[in-house]
């Protein structure tokens, strides 16, 4: 019996930084509406600060928390720096941008982070004067973790008091309703939006602090944190601090009990009871429905137009380059072609999502990856012919795509992105840990087309063939029915609905057919490299489609064609340097700080005029919004 | 009004609400609410903001079911069904704040209407540029919107947009109208015209129409009866002379007739 | 006290306004008076600094607004009651209020919560409620109770009567002539002309972003050309 209150005990400990990290995410989304995916990050400077400190200046009881706090406060002037020097001046911009830029930086901490403290897992240090442990009914268990027992609560009603009891508080949570209101009372919008991101920044930094005694200092805590921490918000119910706490305890609780039960399958029981939650609380435990105002957008007000005469000759001529290329170019310069191939039906099955649907999947390598280990399972387990398996892969992505999504589209918005993150993440752990079929980090090896299409040549016609076919069929898909009804979702949901769409299915539909031409892409990529390893369904491999997205810019279909051309080549001159993690995410952040309408945007507004790229204009420079407004 | 066609019929409701109610967390919205929509009728429903207009509008379309009471389309209960299926069934619906589709142009927009309810809206592979484009323009023409079919919905004015919503809303050949504030945010001329073209295009159609206004010209000009909601319950109903002079109408709602009943227009 | 002359206003790459000019003086009520989509929101939205202005200047009390950022055109002074009643819904009354409190200004009346309260008796009752779950009505009061927490030196109302019941739209006259009585001057927008007959001292009609008359109310009255040209009635 005492096991198990040990046990809850030690649920409810490791909860508290949970809570602490993703109610600075839910705080600072409410605010500002950027989510933070930097917010891993955070989270793990705060420990890797939190370690330092307490080696420096935390002799004895007092000094060892007050380096807890020095290290929530190191925290805070690291997003105060983000916030001064990149989210200012992106507010404005669409959602895409601020997240691409959060991610740039992810990948800056992370060089930065094993620059400073080195590529081995610290252990955490001892706090002083609670080293022991205490016998609960003859269980054991550490002092420490009724310390963090305590911290919960303890942070909870702090920022109760703070949000309803001082005016800051009370401008915070009008400026989440209305900030645009709230400056026209006089309010400066600026600083509060750097106090709400500092003070967000503090509970991820003194979340990672706190935690250090039990779990240590590592590389991956960012991202294993974020996932967590978005499956916090969306069950808690976003912009609930309170719904957070119990959302927090919950998990937490789960994965201790989970331990006992089912060693092997927390993720498991994690992922179902989100599920259970969503299917009866659709908005969390405790949280609102969304109102229009949060709306995630993505940037996308204008459509696609059908091609004018002049694309389609620009498209035309391109075709006709990539068949005689082969002549012109060795084997070298063909793989790298491949790979833009492969990685271009990826983006565009992304952006398809993006522009038509609305959706922004921040979890789409769950099915390029998904495809990607479909196709080397059959063939390692069931002989599959090559033919076959590139077949099958995108209907085993799709199948996935439908489970997923079939959750995901009961949520609108950033709650849908951040869910399916949180299922990608899911997924990618399931491949990681379930070694036995998958080989984990080993990967499989071996995974090799037909005698018949084993050659550079013959593969790069076959990839050519696949990845056009497939960027077209999504292009007619647009312009078909299907896409008007899909569009007409993104649009407007309230006219949607009243004109007997069922948006729900309409978006599922999408989201199996993105994730299946995502696993085509990905079966391609299995079967050029020969080998998958998880690393195709992770977060940064997500991420990575929505920069191509990004760097060809929203607005055209070819744009994530160029965004693949200009990712891979950007990806292959920064891999030779130790710390390209840091290189890259610098790229980004200046590449969307410099030019916010992607690479392909820009290039198309200033050409675009001349070269009539599109069938007609659509004299929408002007937007709804922007009339009604008028 | 003059161009009363058809004769509106109370005898046989397009629909018989029967004691509707509808909760929001302890705050009864709606209580016990129950009237007839005859065929052919103009019904006004007014009362002031937060009377549970919205919410009675929003239960008769299902976007929002409601705690107890029955809505009857010809027989057919209401109460329960998506609001896809009630579309599906003749309940057709324009919004106080136009709902249209601003990436689409006016012409696109109705057709938009014709795929959904032709089921066509999961074909993959047929184009919808130019779909049903013949019918869409006739819908257009109804309405006097043809010059501006090719047009994004985005660019349009205002005025043109509630005639867009009107062609998307007869696109469905519907039964029944619920028109939620119909000539909110436009100039005096223009909410005549836009209720009159409305007007004659339900009795030249045969529809039966529900609708909600503040504008108490147009309500007291058009509607064949008038019904009065106020906190959640219906307190009158009646013709324009016997709302004008119900005196809990105008304390809760009409006030001391000030800004209502000009003169000019 | 309150100058805008020949601005001009973007929405992206639309330009709104062309060479908007208008002035409003100590203690009188203007209205800007025109269709939806006119620019009678946008030109309020320009003299708040909430819409890009590319030419003209905007002043108060001769200290130039163009360019400043909205916050602090605001505490210069002027208070903005938006369209559609923006209370902020999970917030009660009492905490709106707060969240519109500025400090005293020379020069203009001083409000406090009960002064507020004397005017708007409803919001008193309904002091500890959430603002979501008061009425259409109650919330226009609030908002308009909230920017005068600012103690502003002008307000500008930006169509205080649309979308509501008649007899709420009659105690917005009286408040508007409450507010009108403590010297407050009021920029108001609004296109129903009937209303602004009743409240205002003067009005100028903007048709497609260009000011097309001004004049006194009377005179608008009597210019049935106008009326006819630009109000539609």
């Amino acid at each position: 019996m005492s096991v198990y209150l040990v046990q809850f005990l030690s649920g409810l400990a490791s909860a508290s930084a949970l809570f602490l990290a993703a109610s600075g995410l839910s705080i600072i989304f409410g605010v500002t509406r950027v989510v933070n995916f930097a917010h891993g990050s955070f989270y793990m400077l705060g420990a890797f600060f939190g370690y330092t400190f307490v080696r420096e200046v935390g002799g004895g009881g007092i000094g060892f928390w007050f380096a807890l706090l020095l290290a929530a406060l190191a925290v805070g002037l690291v997003g105060l720096v983000v916030e001064l020097v990149i989210l200012r001046r992106l507010y404005k911009a669409p959602e895409l941008f601020q997240l691409i830029a959060t991610f740039g930086v992810i990948l800056i901490v992370q060089d930065v982070a094993l620059w400073a403290w080195g590529a081995e897992d610290l252990l955490g240090p001892r706090a002083p004067g609670l080293t022991g442990i205490v016998r609960i009914f003859g269980t054991p268990m550490p002092v420490y973790d009724l310390a963090l027992i305590a911290a919960g609560p303890l942070v909870l009603a702090a920022l109760w008091l703070l949000f309803n009891r001082t005016r800051w508080g009370i401008l915070v949570r009008a400026a989440t309703e209305d900030r645009e209101m709230v400056a026209a009372l006089g309010v400066n919008q600026s600083l509060l939006f750097t106090g709400v991101f500092v003070l967000g920044s503090m509970l991820a930094g003194l979340g990672g602090a706190i935690q250090l005694p039990k779990g240590g200092a590592d590389l991956l805590m960012d991202f294993g944190i974020l996932a967590e921490m978005f499956v916090v918000v969306v069950v808690g119910g976003m912009g609930s601090i309170l719904g957070a706490f119990l959302a927090a305890v919950l998990i937490s609780l789960l994965n201790t009990f989970g331990i006992l039960v089912w060693p092997d399958g927390t993720l498991v029981l994690m992922f179902i009871l989100m599920a259970v939650i969503l299917v009866v609380r659709p908005t969390g435990l405790l949280g609102r429905p969304e109102t229009a105002g949060h709306k995630a957008e993505a940037g996308f007000e204008t459509a696609l137009r059908p091609a004018g005469p002049h694309y389609k000759l620009f498209i035309a001529a391109v075709l006709a380059l990539l068949l005689v290329l082969p002549v012109l170019v060795g084997e070298f310069y063909l793989i790298l072609v491949i790979d833009i191939l492969v990685l271009a039906l990826f983006a565009t099955s992304l952006h398809f999502l993006m522009s038509t649907g609305g959706l922004v999947s921040f979890g789409h390598a769950a099915f390029y990856g998904g495809g990607a280990y479909a196709a080397a399972l059959l063939v390692t387990y069931a002989a599959t012919p090559f033919e076959l398996a590139l077949l099958l892969a995108p209907l085993g992505a799709g199948l996935l795509a439908l489970v997923i999504g079939w959750f995901c589209v009961r949520l609108s918005g950033v709650y849908f992105a951040m869910l399916t993150l949180a299922f990608a993440q899911v997924a990618w752990s399931i491949v990681f840990q379930w070694s036995d079929v998958t080989n984990g980090d080993d990967g499989l090896l071996g995974i090799w087309p037909s005698a018949w299409a084993s050659g550079t040549l013959v593969f790069y016609f076959l990839a050519l063939v696949i990845a056009v076919g497939g960027i077209f069929l999504i292009r007619r898909v647009i312009f078909a029915p299907f896409g008007y009804g899909l569009r007409a979702t993104r649009d407007s949901t309230l006219r949607a609905a009243a004109i007997g769409i069922d948006i729900k299915r309409q978006q599922l539909v999408a989201f199996v057919f993105a994730g299946a031409m995502a696993g085509l892409a990905g079966a391609l990529f299995v079967f050029s490299k020969g080998s998958v390893f998880p690393d195709e369904m992770s977060i940064p491999r997500s991420f990575d489609a929505l920069l191509m997205v990004l760097l060809g810019g929203v607005e055209s279909l070819s744009g994530p064609f160029v965004g693949a051309a200009a990712f891979t080549y950007l990806h292959d001159e920064l891999i030779t340097f130790e710390y390209w993690r840091l290189l890259l995410g610098l790229t980004i952040v200046a590449l969307v700080l410099l030019f916010p309408q992607g690479l392909a945007g820009a290039a198309k507004h200033y050409l675009g005029r001349y070269l009539k790229l599109e069938a007609e204009p659509t004299g929408a420079a002007v937007t709804k919004r922007e009339v009604r407004e008028a | 009004m003059s161009e009363a066609a058809v004769k509106p019929n109370p005898a046989a409701p397009s629909l018989a609400v029967r004691h509707l109610s509808k909760a929001f967390g302890g705050v009864q919205a709606v209580r016990d609410v129950s009237f007839d929509l005859g065929k052919g009728e103009l019904l006004a429903l007014i009362g002031p903001n937060g009377a549970g207009k919205s919410t009675c509008f929003n239960m008769l379309n299902g976007q929002i079911r409601a705690d107890s009471g029955s809505v009857s389309l010809a027989g057919t209960e209401l109460i329960g069904r998506s609001p896809a299926d009630i579309w599906r069934r003749g309940v057709g619906r324009t919004f106080q704040i136009t709902a249209t589709f601003p990436s689409m142009t006016v012409a696109e927009n109705v057709a938009m209407v014709l795929m959904s309810q032709r089921h066509e809206l999961f074909s993959f592979l047929k184009t919808a540029v130019q779909r049903h484009r013949k019918k869409a323009l006739e819908l257009l023409d109804l309405v006097g919107m043809t010059g501006q079919a090719d047009r994004p919905c985005g660019v349009l004015s205002y005025g043109d947009l509630k005639r867009v919503e009107l062609a998307v809303a007869l696109g469905n050949e519907p039964s029944v109208l619920l028109m939620d504030e119909p000539t909110a945010g436009m100039a005096p001329r223009e909410r005549i015209e836009l209720m009159g073209l409305a007007a004659r295009l339900v009795r030249d159609l045969g529809l039966s129409v529900l609708f909600t206004e503040h504008d108490m010209d147009i309500v007291f000009g058009h509607a064949d009866r008038i019904i009065v909601l106020s906190r959640g319950e219906l307190i009158a109903e009646g013709t324009a002379e016997q709302i004008r002079s119900n005196p809990l109408v105008l304390k809760t709602y009409l006030g001391e007739g000030q800004i209502y009943g000009r003169k000019e227009g | 006290m309150l100058s805008v002359e020949k601005i001009h206003s973007y929405y992206g790459q639309a330009h709104i306004l062309t060479d908007v000019s208008l002035a409003l003086s100590t203690g009188e009520v203007v209205v800007l008076i025109g269709r939806n989509g006119a620019g009678k929101s946008t030109t309020i939205k320009s003299i708040m600094g909430m819409v890009k202005v590319t030419e003209g200047d905007i002043s108060f009390d001769g200290e130039a607004l163009r360019g400043e950022p909205t916050h602090r055109i605001a505490r210069r002074g002027i208070g903005y009651v938006p369209e559609e009643r923006r209370v902020f819904t999970r917030l009660t009354v009492q905490e709106n209020l707060e969240a519109g409190q500025q400090p005293p200004r020379e020069g203009a009346p001083r409000w406090r919560f009960d002064d507020l309260f004397d005017l708007f008796p409803n919001l008193a009752e309904a002091r500890h409620r959430l603002a979501g779950t008061l009425s259409g009505g109650e919330q226009q009061m609030l908002t308009i109770a909230r920017t005068l927490m600012g103690n502003p030196g002008c307000i500008l109302l930006d169509e205080p009567s649309e979308g509501l019941a008649p007899v709420v739209v009659e105690q917005i006259i009286k408040v508007i002539q409450q507010i009108k009585a403590q010297g407050l001057p009021i920029l108001l927008s609004e296109q129903n002309l009937y209303f602004a007959s009743l409240v205002s001292d003067r009005a100028y009609v903007i048709e497609t972003g260009r000011i097309r008359f001004s004049g006194t109310m009377h005179e608008l009255e009597e210019n049935a050309e106008i009326r006819q040209q630009y109000l539609a009635v």
